[in-house]
């Protein structure tokens, strides 16, 4: 598949509002991207007619319930045959921060055995609590399962804003360790909270903004094409919007955000 | 029939409760002794259902497809005749 040929879909809802600047992000590659509303996907379109979707970051329906139920749940009732059929060919899902949230309690991840009728983990509020929105570093751990990481070297530390109060992410406490042990034999981990130099966060705040069981920031489904985090990419793409360019002599030409999306856009261009 | 559901979702035990912690440790702050706060949120839902046990059969539906996550989430579920 040609570049300019790739179309990602960015689902929005009432809520939603990291939309633009992930099409922004998009169309910087090159690549066709079209913010649309659930609604107006279950009126008019199909998501089998994108070759990407992504639920971006914000509130979906205020969070009522639990951050990304409701909007899980509705997009389950109206499109989960077109979601379902979506993931079983492969197609990538990227899920930021609100995203990611929608994703678990979706059963999309981590999809141990399959789309999940019922969550198997959680995004739970902050420990400490409160809303936290910082730079934080994330150490990347995946070894090539995860499309949307394959052009990050394992162990690399990447820099990126979190902005989010329920972003705890916990496993079933009576299977805690065979889940984790879980996410590891299937490669299924991706980041986890670190200094700036890779040392894990070990719980400590605000190195682990959240409280994050094992520091874990995201993970993707077994296949790797189903994807997760809480930290923005987006917000870390271009070298302009990193906290201190103001006061750096030398930027890099881009955000570290950056390698996510066009590791997404290879895995596309190759295998369509 | 109408029926009233009151459905509260609280933490299951062994999950830290930060909303929990910070309340518990201002109460101590405006002197009362408290041992610990678990916050929970309650649901009362007013549905038409034939029978009390298909009102909580249907309560228990809503509990796992929406109102909790079975990773961190108990419930309790009250059934009550609407009048």
């Amino acid at each position: 598949m040609k570049r300019e040929e790739i179309r990602v879909c960015i689902l929005r809802v009432g809520g939603t509002n990291c939309d633009a600047e992930t099409q922004t992000a998009f169309e910087a590659l090159n690549v066709q991207a079209e913010v649309l509303h659930v609604n107006e996907v279950v009126k008019r379109r199909s998501l089998l007619d994108y070759d990407a979707l992504v639920f971006p970051g914000g509130f979906s329906f205020g969070d009522y319930v639990r951050a990304g139920a409701i909007w899980a749940k509705w997009i389950l009732v109206k499109l989960g045959k077109e979601l379902k059929a979506f993931v079983e060919e492969g197609r990538p899902i990227l899920g930021i921060c609100n995203g990611f949230q929608v994703l678990v309690e979706a059963g999309l991840l981590p999809a141990f055995e399959g789309i999940a009728q019922y969550p198997e983990a959680a995004l739970a509020t902050n420990h400490p609590p409160g809303y936290n929105c910082r730079w934080i570093y994330i150490k990347h751990e995946n070894s090539g399962k995860c499309i949307f990481t394959r052009k990050i070297p394992k162990g690399k530390v990447l820099h990126m804003p979190v902005a989010h109060s329920e972003g705890r992410f916990l496993l079933p406490k009576e299977k805690e360790q065979r889940d984790l042990a879980k996410l590891y034999e299937n490669d299924q981990l991706v980041f986890r909270y670190c200094t700036s130099d890779g040392k894990y966060a070990d719980g400590k705040f605000p190195i682990n903004p959240n409280g994050s069981f094992h520091d874990i920031v995201g993970i993707c489904n077994p296949e790797g094409t189903v994807f997760g985090l809480m930290p923005h990419p987006e917000r870390a793409f271009f070298w302009w919007q990193q906290p201190d360019w103001t006061s750096q002599m030398l930027m890099p030409h881009h955000g570290d955000g950056k390698l996510i999306f066009e590791s997404l856009i290879d895995y596309l261009e190759k295998k369509f | 029939m109408k029926y009233h559901l009151k459905v509260e979702v609280g933490l299951k035990p062994g999950h830290s409760d930060p909303e929990g912690e910070t309340t518990s440790r201002l109460l101590r702050e405006l002197g009362y002794k408290v041992d610990r706060v678990n916050v929970s949120k309650v649901y009362n839902v007013i549905l038409e259902a034939s029978s009390r046990q298909e009102a909580l059969t249907k309560a228990e539906e809503m509990c796992k497809r929406l109102l909790a996550n079975p990773t961190k989430d108990n419930y309790i579920i009250i059934v009550e005749e609407e009048k």
